[in-house]
């Protein structure tokens, strides 16, 4: 079976929590006990309804403030696929941690209370779910149960999201309205009778459906080497293998290699899972792997397919960054780069433009580059990443910047 | 008939690929990591996802056993045996040197246990052998506290765990950079699932411990829930011990977990059970249950 990870992203009060609780609820996730002690929190908060939120605000902070703070991870499973929804904040000043939650998400569930229609946080989303090229974007209008479910009210939202939708989508990527009630549990799992002019799936039915075709096995070979794995033992003597997962692409036994960013060249012996020898490996597979012939090959190493053109070797480039420390970007300062599992000093040069994403607009002539803020960087390494842009090839082009002082991950770039 | 691949199908072969990555990425970016080993089951999955990672090569780094002395001794007996089998290096570290050094002090009353004392030695482990990443078995859907922490999470001197200060993970870019002093807990199968564990266990044909399995045992009975009688567990006069017959569904010490009435003796039995149960894992942690934030509490005072 698969697993689908999911981001779910929403203002404060829309309800997020309470539609995870209802999925965890409705596909018998959660068991006795857990609700129990759900019905006694809910009890002791005056409420006359199960407050399925209590679920996943596992803080102490939260609890009292009623809030959701930093991302959650929460798990439930069909017989056909596993589900990772990671639950995050959508405070403003929080956007960090709603970055940091989608970055692995395939679906973005992006929740509209359909009493108050779009708001900015509904734009923000909606154009970070772009700028991670998250393939499937479902748009849940919650709350049908407060406007009478009406079908005016939920096209209403519609129409107004329509034009920035059609701003910050990108081709091949799927996005879908559904009217729903977390707190009544309708349209989640289960059609109601209150919607009937209603036609489409309900939610669940969507993630099920949703096959996001292994566009990750055609894209650009890429196998980030993480370990050599020398055993000097009597039995493999002369064993040396590269251990790592791969990026992106499809790699074959018998292929021709080259190896980046030296540029050595050599072909696949073995592909090995522990025991097991393998004739391919797809992206996501964790291999070892053996050359046919000595070469020298270190962590950090990337081998693609000699037979693909340019193979990408980046010194100088520009990029998009989301700012996610305190301490603000500022320019000329040096920051350690973490592309995939290699590492090098880089320096930025300048902010070329700063975008608010909430009105798709960009400022030129920043200086800096806030919490939370999002921007166009021209940075240059140390050493050249063999990185790919990130529209291309997402799972080789994107990057985290580390401060050198603090070891904090202060930023996450994207290739330009 | 409904087989237990029909209903809960094969156990997702990515999360096995994600974990192995996070453990060649601790042996790559670390100088000292170590495995931090219980005996449970999940950290005898940890070990073997570590035996694939590095294969043909062995285990890089030692497992830790921090013992508190309670543990059952059927989990003694397999750690023994685990550690042989791999090949890997074995530390064991005593609760009850803590307690003769004056560090840790016994807990009393009828609830008391060593799961708290733990801490004190693994953070003198810790400091003893410099480990600067120590992985442990955590997984996110145990414990609401848990759901929120990293796959590398950092922690200072102390051991002490931040919720606030947290680095985001953005992909599966892992930044294990650290000051001296500070060290990592890393949790490779937080993705995982109690099921996904067993589900694992059963596809990989692995050895657990016997008491996971159903077999027969002296209890008591307290808060509705049956505990295994043992010289460590403080009784009050009403607290009998009668036979039953029992299995373990998470194994702690003796003195803070409680066993479930079971007859399952193969591993397609306990899934069932854990299907149709009622009663989530943690549950049955006694030391879970002491507030509604303990593990969050644990945690900033350096707990696992």
């Amino acid at each position: 079976m698969d697993i689908l990870r999911i981001a779910t992203a929403g203002s404060v009060d829309d309800g997020k929590s309470t539609l995870i609780g209802r999925l965890l609820y409705e596909t018998n996730s959660i068991t006795k006990d857990k609700i129990e002690a759900l019905e006694s929190a809910s009890k002791r908060k005056g409420l006359d309804f199960l407050d399925l939120s209590l679920l996943t605000d596992g803080l102490i902070a939260e609890r009292e403030q009623g809030i959701t703070i930093d991302v959650a991870n929460i798990y439930f499973s069909t017989p056909t696929r596993k589900y990772i929804i990671a639950d995050t904040p959508g405070h403003v000043e929080y956007t960090r941690n709603m970055v940091t939650g989608a970055s692995n998400a395939k679906v973005s569930l992006i929740l509209v209370d359909a009493r108050q229609g779009v708001v900015e946080q509904t734009a923000r989303h909606l154009s970070i779910a772009a700028m991670l090229r998250i393939p499937k974007v479902i748009i849940c209008v919650n709350k049908m149960d407060l406007v009478q479910y009406q079908e005016s009210t939920f096209n209403t939202i519609k129409e107004s999201l329509s034009e920035l939708v059609a701003q910050t989508t990108f081709e091949g990527q799927e996005i879908s309205f559904l009217p729903i009630s977390s707190l009544y549990g309708q349209n989640i799992t289960q059609k109601t009778s209150e919607m009937p002019w209603f036609k489409g799936n309900t939610l669940l039915g969507e993630l099920e459906a949703f096959e996001y075709a292994s566009s990750l096995a055609h894209a650009p070979a890429r196998f980030p080497v993480q370990f050599v794995v020398r055993p000097m033992t009597e039995a493999y003597h002369d064993f040396r293998g590269y251990a790592g997962k791969i990026s992106s692409g499809t790699f074959n036994v018998g292929d021709a290699i080259r190896v980046l960013p030296t540029g050595q060249e050599s072909k696949i012996a073995t592909i090995e899972k522990f025991e097991t020898k393998l004739d391919q490996a797809i992206a996501g597979d964790s291999v070892t792997i053996t050359l046919t012939t000595d070469v020298d090959i270190s962590r950090g190493n990337t081998l693609v397919l000699a037979s693909e053109e340019n193979a990408p070797a980046l010194k100088d480039f520009s990029a998009q960054v989301c700012w996610l420390d305190h301490t603000a970007l500022s320019p000329g300062k040096t920051y350690l780069l973490q592309h995939g599992i290699n590492t090098t000093k880089a320096k930025i040069s300048q902010i070329t433009e700063r975008l608010d994403v909430a009105t798709q607009t960009s400022t030129q002539g920043v200086d800096t580059l806030n919490l939370n803020e999002i921007g166009t960087i021209a940075l240059r390494t140390a050493q050249p990443i063999s990185a790919d842009q990130y529209a291309a090839n997402p799972a080789n082009g994107a990057f985290i910047l580390i401060d050198e002082f603090t070891n904090s991950t202060v930023g996450v770039g994207f290739v330009k | 008939m409904q087989t237990i691949q029909d209903k809960i199908g094969h156990f997702p072969r990515q999360l096995e690929d994600e974990s192995i990555y996070i453990l060649r990425e601790v042996a790559a970016q670390f100088e000292r990591p170590a495995l931090l080993f219980s005996g449970g089951k999940d950290s005898i999955t940890l070990v073997r996802l570590a035996q694939k990672a590095f294969f043909p090569g062995k285990i890089p780094f030692p497992l830790v056993h921090i013992d508190t002395g309670h543990n059952f001794p059927e989990t003694i007996e397999f750690r023994d045996w685990l550690a042989k089998e791999t090949g890997a290096e074995l530390i064991v570290r005593y609760v009850q040197d803590s307690i003769d050094q004056g560090k840790a002090k016994e807990e009393s009353g009828k609830y008391a246990s060593r799961n708290v004392l733990q801490t004190v030695t693994l953070l003198d482990t810790i400091e003893e052998f410099k480990f600067d990443a120590c992985i442990g078995g955590a997984r996110r859907d145990e414990e609401k506290a848990r759901a929120k922490e990293r796959i590398f999470s950092v922690r200072d001197d102390f051991g002490q765990w931040d919720a606030k200060r947290q680095r985001p993970e953005l992909f599966d870019m892992l930044n294990g950079r650290i000051a001296v002093g500070e060290n990592v807990r890393v949790f490779p199968i937080s993705n995982w699932t109690e099921l996904d564990v067993w589900n694992y266990i059963k596809e990989e044909k692995m050895e657990i411990p016997s008491i996971y399995y159903s077999h027969k045992r002296q209890v008591i009975e307290r808060d509705g829930m049956l505990w295994a009688d043992s010289e460590y567990l403080n009784k009050e006069a009403d607290e009998i011990p009668f036979e039953a017959t029992v299995r373990f569904r998470t194994v702690g010490d003796m003195t803070c977990t409680a066993a479930v009435a079971s007859d399952a003796t193969d591993i397609d039995v306990i899934i069932e059970e854990i299907l149709s149960a009622e009663i989530s894992e943690r549950g049955a942690r006694i030391d879970d249950k002491r507030s509604e934030a303990a593990m969050e509490k644990r945690k900033q005072q350096g707990y696992f």
